[in-house]
């Protein structure tokens, strides 16, 4: 048997869709009892999400006002206390777990396997390298646990349904006063649904210009009901904030539909969007690489598109 | 604070288009070109910030790699780095090596700060940095867009999911570099010539007692499956009536 340790991350209320995906990855595991571990100051709330999930087969939580915000330093003493008695720990491959995990790698002693987007053997994993362009096939030693990140793109949320039990532990680890949490600034809440879990998303890149003309990326999201997203050009020249990044070093998205808006195609932007299903460029260079990848391709100038698209989305 | 040691890798160059070898054993490396990893490169420039504002003494550019890393190093060197450390190994180190041996340099040298690239974009494994300061036991600031060292403290802004948090950590630290951090400068003619006669030293991996075997077996590498050929449609009106169709909009 399998059993494994999958690290929740929430914001102290909600359990993300990235854990629900790491869920399913740990399920694909042979033989898989799948444990979700919640650590914050009052888990009940989001213990309760993780129960619900299907194929999680028990929630354990670990109340303490250290755990309000996820500091890796005081995060891993403790989950690697936890880990006692399971086979692998998965955490989702967000900035939460590849800041967490490699430290709970490290301590434990073993190799980390990064961004497993296919599960191959109870021990054996696929994951990308080279901004997507080589695949490898990793086997982790058998005696050893195994820590790894999900590249959540790779699999579809563990849906609710489920009714997993939810004890409580305490956790003796020696804790660090070393890192302390000063503050986050989170963009304002808006309807607009989350990028990294969006259905659709439209992308606008260098091209937009700036600030003011990549309302239209917004305008057209809001339009279809999709998230914004931006290439590193667009982030960098402040056109959008960083978190709507997507690529190699930004967020890795898996829509059912992607829209990408002047934007050429690099590939580490591209190696963010691989796994849409539907992927439309719009770009005025019929050279650009995106189109390479894209599944439905139009030349033409955004200035002259967007517009048009919104009067015929009616 | 007396000490920054940064990490440079020697990686294939970010503009490469990287090839699988036909016998699945890794990726074409033979005649491509190599550079410092970009994240590194803004490491290394944030570690020559501080010290040019006077918080650093020394800037030390250590890289664990093959003999030819001393190009990279070189490199670092002109960018500005005092002096440079080579642990020298043929072996391609896995995370959990290269932060051991992070480790045994950090023993000898006594950094205040150690920055690393967030990741290297060979193997994007996005670990080294934790790794280090897991088995230092010491803060660990990943992702950093901006640093302020204030005496024995820092404060470091960091790109999350969410958006950016701000954590404060007791020196010493280990800092992994995100790309908005800075952009790193330009090495001119001068800087190199210069480079040449700073202090490069090299020491064997195996003289460090860090073992370079891997923990993970690497069965297969494979090129990723190409997606299906898309159409091209020649009008906006076409455009949209084909994602009507798809019930996409
Ligand atoms: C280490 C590293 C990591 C990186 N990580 C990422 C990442 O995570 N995500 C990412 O996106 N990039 C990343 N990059 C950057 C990447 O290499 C590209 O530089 C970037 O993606 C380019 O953004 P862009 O496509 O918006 O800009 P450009 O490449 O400048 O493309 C602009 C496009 O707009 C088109 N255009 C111009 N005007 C119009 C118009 N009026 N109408 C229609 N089309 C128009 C042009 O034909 C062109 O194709 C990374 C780079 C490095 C080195």
């Amino acid at each position: 048997m399998s059993k494994i340790l999958v690290i929740a991350e929430h914001d102290g209320t909600k359990l993300s869709q990235a854990t629900a995906r790491c869920v399913t990855c740990a399920s694909q595991v042979p033989g898989a009892e799948v444990t979700v571990a919640v650590f914050a100051a009052d888990p009940a709330a989001v213990a309760a999400q993780a129960a619900a999930l299907n194929g999680v087969a028990a929630v354990v939580t670990v109340a303490a006002g250290h755990n309000a915000h996820a500091l890796a330093a005081t995060l891993a003493p403790q989950v690697v206390k936890l880990a006692a008695g399971y086979s692998h720990v998965f955490g989702p491959s967000t900035s939460f777990g590849k800041d967490l995990m490699p430290r709970v790698a490290a301590l434990l002693g073993v190799p980390q396997i990064s961004d497993a987007m296919s599960v191959e053997g109870t021990h054996r994993f696929k994951r990308p390298t080279y901004a997507g362009n080589a695949i490898v096939t990793l086997e982790a030693p058998a005696d050893r646990t195994v820590v790894a990140t999900v590249r959540t793109a790779s699999f579809e949320a563990a849906t609710a349904g489920g009714n997993a039990p939810i004890s409580a532990a305490s956790v003796e680890a020696t804790l660090p006063t070393h890192t302390r949490f000063v503050s986050i600034s989170a963009p304002q809440a808006t309807d607009r649904p989350d990028l990294s879990s969006a259905a659709k998303v439209v992308s606008g890149g260098r091209a937009l210009a700036s600030k003011e003309n990549f309302a239209l990326i917004f305008s057209l999201a809001g339009k279809i009901g999709g998230a914004v997203g931006a290439s590193r050009a667009a982030v960098d020249a402040g056109y959008a904030s960083n978190e709507l990044q997507v690529g190699q070093t930004g967020k890795i998205i898996a829509p059912e539909l992607y829209i990408a808006v002047g934007i050429s195609g690099a590939i580490q932007h591209l190696t963010g969007i691989k796994d849409a299903k539907t992927i439309v460029a719009i770009n005025k260079d019929p050279e650009a690489p995106i189109f390479e990848v894209s599944d439905l391709g139009l030349v033409g100038d955004l200035f002259q598109v967007l517009p048009e698209m919104e009067k015929l989305l009616g | 604070m007396r000490k920054i040691l940064v990490g440079i890798k020697r990686v294939v160059d970010y503009n490469v288009r990287v090839r699988v070898k036909p016998d699945g054993s890794g990726v074409v490396t033979d005649g491509v070109k190599m550079s410092v990893n970009p994240f590194d490169e803004i490491a290394l420039e944030e570690a020559l910030r501080i010290r040019e504002r006077g918080e650093a003494a020394e800037v030390v550019a250590v890289s664990i790699g093959p003999d030819d890393a001393q190009q990279q190093l070189r490199t670092a060197l002109a960018m500005g780095a005092d002096r440079a450390i080579l642990v020298k190994t043929d072996a391609a180190l896995e995370p959990l090596a290269a932060a051991k041996a992070f480790l045994a340099v950090i023993s000898k040298e006594n950094p205040d700060l150690v920055i690393v690239g967030k990741q290297a974009i060979d193997d994007d494994a996005a670990q080294t940095g934790p790794m280090i300061a897991a088995l230092w036991d010491r803060p660990q600031a990943t992702f950093a867009s901006k640093v302020e060292i204030k005496g024995t403290t820092a404060t470091i802004v960091r790109e999350v999911d969410a958006g950016l948090e701000t954590i404060e950590v007791d020196l010493p630290a280990v800092i992994s570099a995100d790309l908005r951090l800075n952009e790193p400068r330009y090495v001119k003619l001068p800087d190199i010539m210069k480079a040449k006669k700073k202090p490069l030293d090299v020491i064997d991996l195996a003289s460090l007692g860090v073992s370079a075997e891997a923990g993970l077996k690497c069965v297969l590498v494979e090129p990723p499956k190409p997606r299906a050929k898309g159409i091209m449609v020649k009008d906006v009106a076409e455009l949209v009536d084909a994602l009507k169709k798809k019930g996409l909009v």
